[in-house]
């Protein structure tokens, strides 16, 4: 993850407490995806940003996992990200995804 | 009439020592974790000239080896060589490190480049082997300077090394003592852009086969900025570029726009030339060396050598219509707008199904579109995927939503109107464009009809505006004869519209 | 229970998967309050 990116959530997990925080993600891939919420729950796996070592252990989506659509308004959902599951792999998201928060997720 | 596209240059520099000096995912490893295994491991990880050369995907930007060719080899690439691989292909070629060196020096105007003598002496005939490098060039060459003085520059006046084979052979000197928009990185990163778009602009004359002295407009968009603290953006890298490569009826001007100008630069060089402001204007656009080896730890992490090892550069020359080469249809323009959003679906909205709803053409009625066509090799172990593909599901998944394709063929679309990736990851260079060479010589054999190219760009890393940006423009054979006969009337018509009025005339005199 | 409702979001979208105000635009029909929507890009 991007550092600027790294210090904000650092920043905010701060401010807000972490049990009040839930990070969403569009990632590309399943992969990329799982870094991503390695990085906001375990700590920064390529040790290069400000969440090197810093277990948030924060609640993280992708947003295009069937526990996030659930919530979001049907339209709106539509009109803004659903042609992207003809384009994604979203059953490799939702993999990636749910092994991380099983793993890492504190809250 | 439409301007076309008269011809295209697309070369490659191969500049494994910037990659560990200059690529920004090593600098900033540098300062946050200087002791780090990855640091350590990158020289050994990085490529040999040989190896980048008989590198598929480089083959294919160079023109040696067609898209459709690089679709069949089997993927990854990174392991498989292309026997008899070539540093020259008929758009470009691969210089090798130390004589573009050489080059950056002869684009250097204020001395602020230095080479050790024995390395000048060492590659200087090697340079001057370069089929498009002239004597004008070579003449600008300096002799030299003692490694002592290069060591001084770079150990006490903060100078950027110059480096080939982990070894310092010279330095970019800082043009000024306390403006960071001269500071010797600034002045190198802009020095490596200049010289590789004079290389991209020396091949595009030649492929078009004019004159240098026909360009009257160069048009620069690479992602670099140069000025001074007064005006940082200042400009103009077309003009400098542009004078080095001798174009001497050539100004210019630079535009920018993320990784989407370079489309924005041809749509507009078409337009200057349409509007008859020019006769022959030429894009141009040279590397970037803070994305050399920008995902590098995890091409390494994963076993891979370090993929992004060269400087891009590419040059399109646009000219008024010839009668023969492809045109570039100004009526038919995507633009992602402020309005549109960044939703996937209006974003390639915007940029592919609008303009062909104004021209009453469906989605699978363009042959093949060029979005953005980054190297899979490059993105897929990054966890980037494979962004054309990524690019050719969506253009389909709208042609469904739309009703012009059936869902079941999807995959097929993908293949049949789209292209495998093979540009290098250098931002702007593999956005739509790295397409218009191949695309300009399959539509004068008749293999397509047609071409959309896409520029897209991130706009919100400039940290200016939230917004995303992208333009588009469909390439398709040249019109010019059709357009004549459609247009006017031809003298023979004219002589028999009056013959034909005279008998009446005469008839009607009669009757009276 | 609902993820997002009353919580603070931080989105962190893709330039080549889903942008961040896509994203975001979502997140407010649940209810969550978007504190930081970002895109990034590996490209």
């Amino acid at each position: 993850m991007d550092l600027e990116n790294q210090k904000r959530v650092k920043e905010f997990a701060d401010e807000y407490g972490p049990e009040n925080l839930v990070v969403v993600l569009g990632a590309a891939e399943g992969e990329a995806a799982g870094l991503a919420a390695e990085t906001v729950t375990a700590g920064d796996p390529t040790f290069a940003g400000p969440l090197t070592g810093v277990q948030l252990g924060l609640q993280v989506y992708h947003v295009c996992e069937p526990e996030m659509k659930e919530e979001f308004d049907e339209a709106v959902y539509d009109e803004q990200i659903s042609m992207m599951e003809m384009v994604l792999d979203v059953d490799d998201i939702i993999s990636e995804m749910t092994a991380i928060r099983e793993q890492y997720c504190k809250f | 009439m439409n301007s076309v596209i008269k011809g295209a240059s697309y070369i490659l520099v191969h500049t494994p020592d910037m990659v560990l000096y200059n690529g920004t995912t090593q600098t900033t490893e540098r300062i946050v974790n200087p002791e780090s295994e990855y640091l350590k491991e990158v020289p050994e990880k990085l490529r040999s000239y040989e190896e980048a050369v008989s590198y598929w995907p480089n083959q294919t930007y160079i023109g040696n080896v067609h898209p459709e060719e690089l679709a069949e080899v089997e993927f990854p690439w990174y392991d498989k060589k292309m026997e008899g691989a070539d540093r020259y292909g008929k758009f470009g070629e691969i210089m090798p490190e130390e004589e573009f060196l050489l080059l950056v020096q002869a684009s250097d105007m204020f001395e602020v480049v230095r080479l050790e003598k024995g390395f000048v002496a060492a590659h200087k005939e090697a340079l001057a082997k370069d089929p498009v490098i002239t004597e004008e060039i070579l003449e600008r060459v300096h002799e030299g300077v003692e490694l002592s003085e290069i060591e001084q520059f770079v150990n006490e006046e903060h100078a950027e090394g110059l480096y080939f084979d982990g070894k310092l052979v010279g330095c970019v000197k800082a043009a000024h003592d306390i403006d960071q928009n001269l500071s010797a990185h600034v002045m190198h990163e802009n020095l490596m852009s200049k010289a590789s778009s004079v290389l991209a602009l020396l091949y595009a004359v030649r492929n078009a086969g004019i004159k240098k002295e026909d360009v009257e407009y160069v048009i620069d968009c690479a992602e670099e900025a140069c000025g001074d603290m007064n005006q940082r953006g200042g400009g103009n890298f077309a003009k400098a570029a542009a004078e080095v490569a001798g174009l001497v009826n050539a100004t210019g001007s630079d535009a920018r726009g993320f990784c989407a100008a370079p489309t924005h630069a041809v749509i507009e060089a078409a337009a200057l030339v349409k509007s008859g402001a020019y006769k022959t204007v030429v894009v141009t656009s040279g590397g970037c060396t803070a994305k050399l080896g920008m995902n590098g730890k995890d091409h390494v992490k994963k076993g891979l050598p370090i993929l992004e090892d060269c400087l891009g550069g590419f040059a399109v020359v646009i000219t008024e219509n010839d009668g023969v080469s492809p045109e570039i249809d100004l009526d038919m323009l995507g633009r992602h707008t402020v309005g549109t959003g960044s939703a996937p679906q209006a974003v390639i909205g915007s940029l592919v199904a609008d303009p062909l709803d104004r021209a009453g053409m469906k989605i699978p009625d363009i042959d093949k579109y060029s979005p953005e066509m980054q190297n899979p090799d490059i993105t897929k172990p990054a966890g980037a995927g494979d962004v054309p593909l990524a690019n050719y599901k969506m253009i389909g998944a709208l042609a469904v939503k739309r009703g012009e394709l059936d869902r079941k063929e999807l995959a097929d679309f993908t293949k049949k109107h789209g292209l495998t990736g093979w540009a290098p990851t250098q931002g702007h260079i593999p956005s739509g464009v790295p397409y218009i060479g191949v695309a300009r010589e399959d539509i004068l054999e008749g293999k397509i009809k047609n071409a959309m190219i896409i520029g897209k760009g991130s706009l919100f890393l400039g940290r200016m505006t939230n917004l995303f940006d992208g333009v588009s423009f469909v390439i398709h054979g040249n019109t010019a004869d059709q357009e004549k006969k459609e247009s006017g009337v031809s003298e023979e018509e004219v002589k028999g519209l009056i013959a034909k009025a005279m008998k009446e005339f005469a008839a009607a005199l009669l009757a009276e | 229970m609902a993820i997002l409702e009353n919580k603070k979001v931080i989105v962190i979208g893709d330039r080549d998967g889903i942008p961040g105000p896509a994203i975001a635009e979502c997140v407010k029909t649940a209810g969550g309050e978007v504190v930081f929507a970002s895109t990034e890009c590996f490209v």
